[in-house]
């Protein structure tokens, strides 16, 4: 019980004048896969920053039942198309291998165990060909999925990902599906943001209806319902989107 | 005549000064590569220009207590506070305003103080201020051997310093959000990273001067990067082609009579530079 991978309850943000997350609340068991899904603006990508500590929100977070501060190493975060500068002289390998820094730490050494490590987890996403490319010559998926293999060397428990699917083309996201329900049979627990309603059943089997605060929780076949939809999205939204 | 510098075979001090400025342009070219990779180079202008109030007040302290005013630690430190003041001015503006904006307006206006202190110093008639203003495009003739040593020391420890904290400074340079969940405080590396550009800044008074201080901290960074394809190699190329300017052109300015070094040096690097973009203009990444 006090080991659940991450339990939220009634996060708050503001910027200035706008509330992005008012009183969210959410918990998330172990070895689950959960879609955050609701309208644009509705604070999904907020409610992951937040949870992270890169957003200053108010409300309590608990990771692997303590503060999340102390459980960092555990997480694993995928941000939305990373907003970096592709022109940086840095090649595939590299950026998987910042994943291990809180293994190699400062000073240590980047031996050939870390190398293999990094090389399996481009393989897991299918990009180890890729190695020694520069991170700008690959396409928007090819990069995505080394951001997910950078996140993989990390060995996290508990894995959010915002929006890991936008934009990239089929073979991409096939790719990241299959790493993602491969780490869900690791028993490693995860959230993502998601925008695509038609392949959250599939995909996913808890869901997270947000708009700014919690409309559902729990398991796709209960929560993922025409009414609840009509809730999250508003009923006019609804019938725009059938 | 240029060959015998190049081959330290000029003097006693034209190979000092070779070597000097050598050691000053691999710490400028190493701490330059990742300056530039964190897209900071224009605030090692400000803080360049910044040291100059620092300089004119080191010089009428150390008169008030009895010296000549040109003790070189002496002026390295009043150089350092007003330059750090000076990136602490940046940052405290750059809240209401844009940080390009910012880093121009305390340019200038540091910049600006300075010349008036060291104008009026050249009229109190105290200490011995001639020369002083050598400061600003750097003078290497008069080099000592205690001058050398200090660009030695600090060079060298500036690019152990560098290679010790490569890999964080690396990632904050990339993605600093990642760098904060893998524990990494992009905000003291960065302090960090501003640290040792002073160091740079302050060892190259004596060479380059602090007008052009920031060529050889960016023209070397900029030039590795179109070759380069790891942050290592940007940094280590950058520092080897920093060390071929700093010694190439102060063996030309000690072989050929009038010409000055910090100029001779940065005119090496920006062709360097040039030569690059021929090559490797139309070369992607």
């Amino acid at each position: 019980m006090s080991q659940i991978p991450l339990d939220v309850r009634d996060l708050t943000l503001r910027y200035g004048d706008v509330l992005a997350l008012d009183g969210a609340t959410a918990r998330f068991p172990k070895a689950s896969m959960t879609a955050i899904v609701g309208p644009n603006g509705a604070g999904k990508s907020s409610f992951l920053k937040s949870v992270l500590g890169l957003e200053a929100a108010s409300g309590e977070v608990r990771a692997f039942g303590g503060p999340v501060a102390d459980a960092m190493a555990r997480i694993a975060y995928v941000p939305q198309r990373a907003a970096v500068d592709w022109s940086f002289p840095v090649r595939v390998i590299d950026v998987v291998l910042m994943g291990c820094y809180r293994q190699t730490g400062l000073l240590g050494r980047i031996d050939r165990r870390f190398q293999a490590q990094a090389m399996a987890c481009l393989a897991r996403v299918g990009m180890q060909d890729f190695a020694r490319r520069q991170i700008g010559a690959l396409s928007g998926g090819q990069q995505q999925r080394v951001f997910l293999a950078r996140a993989l060397a990390q060995g996290a428990e508990l894995y959010l990902l915002d929006e890991p699917f936008a934009g990239v083309d089929a073979a991409t996201e096939a790719a990241i599906i299959n790493v993602l329900k491969g780490l869900q049979a690791e028993g490693a627990t995860v959230i993502a943001v998601h925008h695509d309603l038609s392949t959250v059943a599939g995909y996913f089997d808890r869901v997270l209806l947000l708009n700014r605060h919690t409309i559902a929780e729990g398991p796709v076949a209960e929560i993922f319902t025409r009414d609840a939809l009509a809730r999250a999205y508003g009923p006019s939204l609804m019938l725009a989107a059938e | 005549m240029i060959i015998d510098a190049l081959l330290l075979q000029a003097g006693y001090n034209a190979a000092l000064v070779s070597l000097g400025a050598a050691l000053l342009g691999a710490a400028a070219g190493a701490a330059g590569a990742f300056l530039t990779l964190r897209r900071r180079a224009l605030m090692s202008d400000a803080m360049a220009h910044a040291t100059l109030p620092g300089i004119g007040l080191a010089f009428l302290a150390m008169v008030a207590l009895g010296g000549d005013g040109r003790f070189l630690p002496g002026l390295m430190l009043g150089a350092g506070l007003t330059a750090a003041a000076g990136l602490w001015a940046v940052q405290r503006l750059s809240r209401q305003l844009a940080e390009d904006a910012a880093t121009g307006a305390v340019l200038a206006s540091f910049y600006g103080a300075g010349i008036v202190i060291l104008t009026l110093i050249q009229g109190l008639g105290v200490g011995r201020p001639a020369g002083l203003e050598t400061v600003l495009l750097g003078s290497t003739a008069g080099m000592l051997r205690a001058d050398a040593l200090v660009i030695g020391f600090g060079g060298a420890a500036v690019v152990a310093a560098l290679w010790a904290l490569r890999r964080p400074l690396a990632m904050v340079a990339f993605d600093p959000i990642h760098a904060r969940l893998m524990g990494i405080n992009p905000r003291q590396m960065d302090a960090l990273l501003m640290a040792l550009v002073l160091a740079v800044v302050l060892v190259g008074l004596n060479v380059t001067g602090l007008i052009l201080i920031v060529a050889l901290l960016v023209t070397p960074a900029v030039t590795a990067r179109l070759w380069a394809t790891t942050v290592s190699g940007t940094a280590g190329l950058s520092a080897a082609l920093g060390a071929a300017c700093g010694y190439g052109g102060a063996a030309i300015s000690a072989a050929v009579p009038d010409l000055p070094t910090g100029p001779v040096i940065v005119l090496l690097a920006a062709g360097a530079f040039a030569l690059t973009l021929v090559i490797r203009g139309h070369a992607d990444g």
